[in-house]
């Protein structure tokens, strides 16, 4: 049987990750890390904001951006590492962090997503 | 990726320039890629923070009112002003990619790669107006 390797899946993740990233984090970090934060913007209400979120289609696209995006960072932080700084010798370690990284915050956004009121 | 598991006896030892580890901060070019890697880390950062609002959202009012406030910590700030340049630089690195991953022709002729990469910009730009849109709206 061929040796069948599961690097092109993990790219596909990397690139929809991208993707997901470049559209949507700029603008929410800019509003909630800075704009909310410096008082520039009225942010909404706790109400107005869970409404928002508990929209099914609020859940998809949140859901869909964290895992996405988790996978993105571990698919590139892997290889700045292993490019970068020439660990080669620590890869079972990075990836196990990284993809296990994804992995759990996949999982902790589906749990929260699913269960939130 | 499979370490090598056994060392042969003749094996021919490979000649490799030896690459210092700090190979990518002499030129500007390769300091851009590093730099562009690294965005990966706040995007990271910023699904973090997200995962945290959920979590304060679910919490109930008061809960999501800390949140906000633990926001306008000045560190806090500081690393989301940083994180929104990283996030940033990655879009646009990201949306540039395009015309270089497909050569887009019209009767024959290539497309300059400004004319490709330009739709990106505009979707990206009605996400983001969509989002304060969203956001912003009164009542």
């Amino acid at each position: 049987m061929a040796n069948r390797s599961n690097e092109p899946l993990l790219w596909a993740l990397f690139s929809g990750g991208g993707v997901a990233a470049a559209f949507l984090i700029p603008i929410l970090l800019f509003l909630y890390g800075l704009a909310f934060p410096l008082g520039w913007l009225q942010p909404p209400d706790y109400e107005r904001t869970l409404g928002l979120v508990q929209h099914p289609l609020t859940r998809v696209v949140l859901f869909l951006l964290c895992f996405l995006s988790l996978f993105h960072w571990a698919h590139r932080f892997r290889f700045t590492l292993y490019d970068g700084l020439q660990i080669k010798h620590l890869n079972p370690v990075i990836n196990l962090f990284c993809y296990g990284g994804a992995v759990t915050g996949t999982v902790a956004a589906a749990y929260l997503l699913w269960t939130l009121p | 990726m499979k370490p090598s598991t056994a060392y042969s006896q003749y094996h021919p030892k490979w000649y490799r320039t030896r690459v210092s580890t700090l190979w990518w901060s002499r030129k500007w070019s390769y300091l851009k890629f590093m730099l562009r890697e690294l965005s990966s880390v706040f995007v990271a950062f910023y699904v973090v923070i997200l995962l945290l609002q959920l979590h304060a959202l679910r919490g109930g009012a008061e809960a999501y009112l800390e949140f906000q406030q633990w926001l306008k910590d000045p560190l806090l700030v500081f690393l989301n002003g940083i994180g929104f340049l990283f996030v940033l630089f990655h879009a646009v690195t990201w949306f540039n990619l395009t015309p270089k991953a497909m050569a887009v022709r019209l009767r024959g002729k290539r497309l300059p790669d400004v004319l490709v990469a330009a739709p990106n910009y505009a979707a990206w730009l009605a996400v983001s107006a969509l989002i304060v849109f969203l956001l912003m709206r009164q009542g």
